[in-house]
């Protein structure tokens, strides 16, 4: 970038919303970051959102109140480049890269822009590496990779924090020599929640694996934009020139949409659905595909980000696009919350599109998939059968019918339930499927090859 | 013809230039580090262009450069086997010159210059040629590539040579004109063609229920919903694979960057069942993944078109896959709404439905001006949001599409596969290639079809009274029915792809399947009438050797051996 002495210009024109409008100024790069000196003598940030001969526009990070006419805007020359260091590993910083934590600042060894590249698709590699994460509803029926994006599709009210910061503590890679990291971004949650995220991961010991980026609710919408950008950044550097094994998980990808609709709204653009901008999918999709692993580098990136529906309505615009980019997803049920059962995850409507290869003996183990098609059919049969017990009764049931009824059950309690802090390896998870599919007559377990049951099935006696 | 001029305005992918004189969709190179744009709009003095990179940092005042040229496609030899993003950037290049990530402002030519390819003309010195005439051949890999004389070209041959040349070296000198072994082509027009035929001829892709229920024909179009894991992919492999198309071109727009590695690494290990090399020798790959330039994105279907149609000039019959139409949709629904235009329905430009037909209607067989027959068939993908097909861009696709292979999820949840509803999918060719089947196949084949069409239909039906009363309550002439759509079902209708004998089914069996399944449902019907049971005539033990000879190493002796046993089985039990 051009190395000029910036100046200073007192033609502000126009404030509308986020952004400041600045006449006759030299050649400003889109993009650019820029400074502006309020009258109190502080300062905030922005950055340049359309440049041309005779107006910039410039889009303010900490929002526009006490900017007024008077005000001197600077532009700094360059893009919006974030510091990235190794240092970062057990820090807790802010939507917009400030430590929080009290700790010094980055030393940076390196600057780096924040807007990312799109990997090359011949430089991809296949995701095929097991993670754990220790929640028997992800590892067993809906597993994760390396490099994969699976999102977490929640509701207002549903314990899908809770459920993050468990995934943060306990996920690891499996595998010697492997080194894993956590990069954890909180978008537009209240103070409270706040609190909570950075007491849980100084409490747990997660922190020292991790890298928190935490923007409140009251941080200007803007902000909110950067923030994912920032753990993105973060995790690529991790992941890509450090060796690491990076998990990113995002939460909640509702509000960085609602910032995003904000925006274009300010900047009166067209909308497309439900108002949100027409560059949705684009804009989505650019912070979900910089998962991924890249051939000849032992790193990858890996994320979960989090959204809550809006109405619990999965073909909302925000879930909707999700979906159409990321690789399956994991859905919480409402209902079973209500049933009290944590984590409330719906099996039936949850998928992991890459599960499949990630798993099997060498990763996981030999009978994982026949297990989980198994316990993914029979708790299926079990769900219709509640329905048709409302109708008739349990007792009309034939014993066949009523014990896939008692799976259902059985199968929400022990494998579906497990405590906020309970950690099941994938052995685990499997074994207590077995356990739960004993009950089932024998001859029902149609899609378990011969020679697993006569491995696994526990003797019942 | 270039001319030079400076960036007014900056916003997004959108840049106004001041000081060229463009025509609409000439590409320029915007700013210092030459970002490649298309003029999409002028405005008195502005143009306004649409750039495929990243335009972060560019500042007003930077240079302008007009190439006087829209954007073209790069063709000639060594298209083949390539991976290409959305305008023709080979991807394998771009890793080279800069690493994992695609950063902007490289630039590579789509076809290599270093290699050479061997020349050996078809014409002689004084021949008189006229435009899209072969001039000679080249081989490239396993095909026989034509060079032929680049449109706006013709008259004496003054000068041929023979050779190894690399593609820009002349190789001919035709009316005063020098003529290399690559032409360019604006990828936003379509390629001349001499006649369009009426698409007659199917094409045969070896799958059962594409080829006998839902054919598509040579030159075709057919459109396929993408949900999540309906199998879309493995339906698109096995018509690379196995249909009787020389050329694959697979345009991934807008997909996961993940989809797209499965793609990469999976379409250069298939084998080409039919040669044995790999299937990537006659494959051009374009990858323009979601996080890539949405304005390329936009072009990554014209110019997998146009390397198509380039193809079909030579006498080649093309399949061509877009994944999926509605990325494609989307991106034209992004720069719209950046150049803030007034919206059709749902965001969308009006002008959807016309650029959706536009690029449908580039499909076509026909006698190409080099005097040879050649085709292109379409297959898009659309991938509804939240699965509802009565979204703008799925109703606009089904308007001009005349198959619909309905990819179910219900069906892939009960593990019928492939998993095409054979009550919502339809094809409108049937009529036209009736003629074809009868007199290729067996000439009571339409018939057949028909027939199977009807039980499946009936069945439907009678799965509605089933659902109320249970099956016990049928009278026994439907429940054989029953039984006949069940084994359309299962034998017929079912394949599976990974299975060395089933993956490929050719007509000859096809018609012998269903002609077996015919059988089985008259000689039932008539036992029935002579007095024998339900449960004896659904259980002959034939029947089940009919559920596995699909399976069979042998499979067509296995099937006459059934039908022999079939009659005896079933005469006697009327007896």
């Amino acid at each position: 970038m051009s190395s000029t002495v910036s100046k200073e210009y007192k033609t502000v024109k126009e404030i509308a919303g986020p952004l400041v409008f600045v006449e006759k100024t030299d050649p400003v790069a889109y993009q650019e970051l820029a400074s502006v000196k309020l009258a109190d003598g502080s300062f905030k940030r922005g950055q340049v959102l359309d440049s041309s001969d005779t107006m910039v526009a410039v889009q303010i990070f900490e929002g526009t109140s006490g900017i007024d006419k008077g005000c001197s805007v600077r532009f700094l020359g360059e893009t919006m480049k974030m510091p990235v260091s190794k240092d970062m590993v057990g820090r807790i910083l802010s939507g917009s890269g400030e430590p929080l934590d009290g700790g010094p600042p980055i030393t940076p060894e390196d600057r780096v822009d924040i807007v990312g590249a799109a990997i090359n698709p011949w430089a991809r590699d296949n995701p095929e590496d097991f993670i754990q994460t220790g929640i028997s509803t992800i590892d067993g029926m809906n597993t994760l990779v390396r490099g994969q994006k699976l999102p977490i599709f929640s509701g207002s009210g549903l314990p899908h924090n809770e459920m993050a910061m468990q995934i943060a503590r306990q996920a690891k890679v499996i595998g010697e020599g492997e080194e894993f990291a956590v990069v954890f971004a909180a978008m537009g949650i209240t103070n409270e929640e706040s609190q909570n995220f950075m007491k849980e991961f100084e409490r747990t010991g997660a922190l020292k694996k991790a890298v928190v980026f935490l923007n409140l609710a009251d941080d200007p919408a803007i902000e909110r934009i950067v923030t994912p950008r920032l753990a993105l950044t973060t995790a690529e550097y991790l992941a890509f020139e450090l060796d690491m094994q990076v998990l990113v998980i995002l939460t909640d990808i509702t509000n960085y949409c609602e910032a995003l609709r904000q925006i274009g709204a300010a900047r009166e653009e067209v909308p497309g659905r439900r108002g949100y901008p027409g560059y949705m999918y684009t804009d989505l999709a650019q912070l979900y595909e910089r998962a991924g692993k890249i051939k000849g580098k032992k790193g990858s990136i890996t994320q979960i980000p989090i959204l809550s529906m809006p109405g619990d309505d999965i073909t909302h615009p925000i879930p909707d696009l999700s979906g159409y980019i990321t690789e399956g997803q994991i859905v919480m049920s409402r209902e079973i919350h209500r049933n009290g059962i944590y984590p409330p995850v719906n099996v039936s409507s949850s998928l992991s599109r890459l599960m499949n290869s990630g798993i099997g003996g060498d990763k996981t183990r030999d009978d994982h998939k026949a297990v989980s098609d198994q316990c993914y059919a029979a708790y299926a049969e079990g769900k219709d059968l509640r329905g048709l017990v409302a109708i008739v009764g349990k007792e009309s049931l034939s014993d066949r019918d009523r014990a896939f009824l008692e799976f259902a059950d059985v199968f929400e309690d022990r494998i579906v339930r497990q405590s906020p802090d309970e950690d099941r390896d994938i052995a685990e998870t499997l074994d207590i499927c077995w356990e739960i599919l004993a009950d089932l007559p024998v001859d029902q377990l149609t899609r378990i090859d011969r020679k697993f049951i006569e491995k696994y099935l526990p003797q019942k006696d | 013809m270039s001319n030079v001029g400076r960036i007014y305005r900056v916003a997004g992918p959108v840049v106004t230039a001041e000081g060229i004189s463009p025509r609409m969709y000439d590409v320029v190179l915007v700013g210092e580090e030459k970002l490649m744009g298309e003029v999409i709009k002028i405005m008195g003095d502005y143009s306004i262009i649409q750039v495929y990179e990243d335009t972060s940092g560019v500042k007003p005042g930077e240079p302008v450069e007009n190439t006087g040229q829209p954007l073209v496609a790069e063709l000639g030899p060594g298209l083949l086997s390539s991976v290409y993003d959305g305008i023709q950037r080979p991807l394998p290049v771009l890793r080279e010159q800069m690493g994992d990530f695609i950063y902007r402002g490289v630039n590579a030519p789509g076809l290599d210059r270093a290699t050479k390819w061997e020349f050996t003309p078809t014409v002689k010195k004084g021949d008189s040629v006229s435009s899209g005439q072969v001039i000679g051949t080249v081989p490239e890999g396993t095909m026989q590539h034509y060079v032929m004389v680049p449109h706006g070209i013709e008259g004496k041959v003054e000068e041929i040579k023979e050779g190894s040349f690399t593609v820009e070296e002349t190789v001919a000198k035709i009316g005063g004109k020098d003529v290399s072994m690559m032409q360019y082509w604006p990828v936003r027009v379509p390629r001349p063609i001499r006649d369009k035929y009426l698409p007659d001829i199917p094409l045969i892709t070896g799958q059962r229920i594409l080829d006998s229920m839902y054919p598509v024909a040579k030159g075709g179009t057919a459109a396929i919903p993408g949900g999540f894991g309906t199998g879309k992919t493995v339906t698109q492999q096995q018509l690379a694979k196995w249909s009787d198309a020389e050329i694959v071109v697979y345009i991934g727009c807008g997909e996961r960057g993940n989809e797209m590695t499965e793609v990469l690494s999976e379409f250069p290990e298939l084998d080409d069942p039919k040669t044995g090399h790999p299937l990537m020798n006659r494959t051009v790959l374009i990858a323009n993944t979601s996080n890539m330039p949405v304005a390329a994105r936009e072009a990554s279907v014209y110019t997998g078109m146009t390397i198509a149609e380039y193809y079909r000039d030579m006498g080649y019959n093309i399949s061509l896959m877009a994944d999926s139409t509605s990325r494609w949709a989307e991106a034209m629904r992004e720069i719209s709404s950046r150049l803030e235009e007034m919206p059709g329905e749902e965001g969308y430009p009006a002008y959807l439905a016309g650029r959706l037909s536009e690029f449908y209607e580039r499909a076509g067989r026909g006698m190409t001006h080099s005097d040879k027959e050649g085709s292109i068939t379409v297959v898009g993908a659309v991938s509804p949001p939240g699965g509802d097909l009565s979204e703008p861009v799925t109703q606009n696709t089904l308007r001009i599409v005349r198959v619909f292979w309905a990819l179910d999820t219900k069906l892939r949840e009960r593990r019928h596969f492939p998993a095409i509803n054979w009550l919502t999918s339809y094809t409108l060719y049937d009529k036209q290639m009736k003629e074809w089947f009868s007199s290729n196949v067996a000439e009571d084949f339409p018939p057949l079809r028909e027939w199977s069409m009807q039980v499946l239909q009936k069945e439907s039906e009678l799965q509605e009274i089933v659902q109320l009363v249970g099956s016990d309550a049928l009278p026994d002439e439907q429940k054989i029915i029953m039984e006949v759509a069940k084994m359309l079902r299962e034998i017929f209708l079912q394949q599976n792809a990974f299975h060395p004998v089933d993956t490929y089914c050719p007509m000859d069996r096809q018609y012998a399947m269903l002609k077996l399944i015919r059988k089985y449902s008259d000689l039932a019907h008539k036992a029935l009438e002579d007095g024998a049971l339900v449960p004896d005539i659904v259980a002959i033990p034939s029947k089940q050797r009919f559920n596995t000879a699909k399976y069979e190493e042998n499979v067509d002796e296995e099937l006459e051996a059934v039908s022999k046993d079939m009659e005896s089985e079933l005469s006697a039990l009327g007896a």
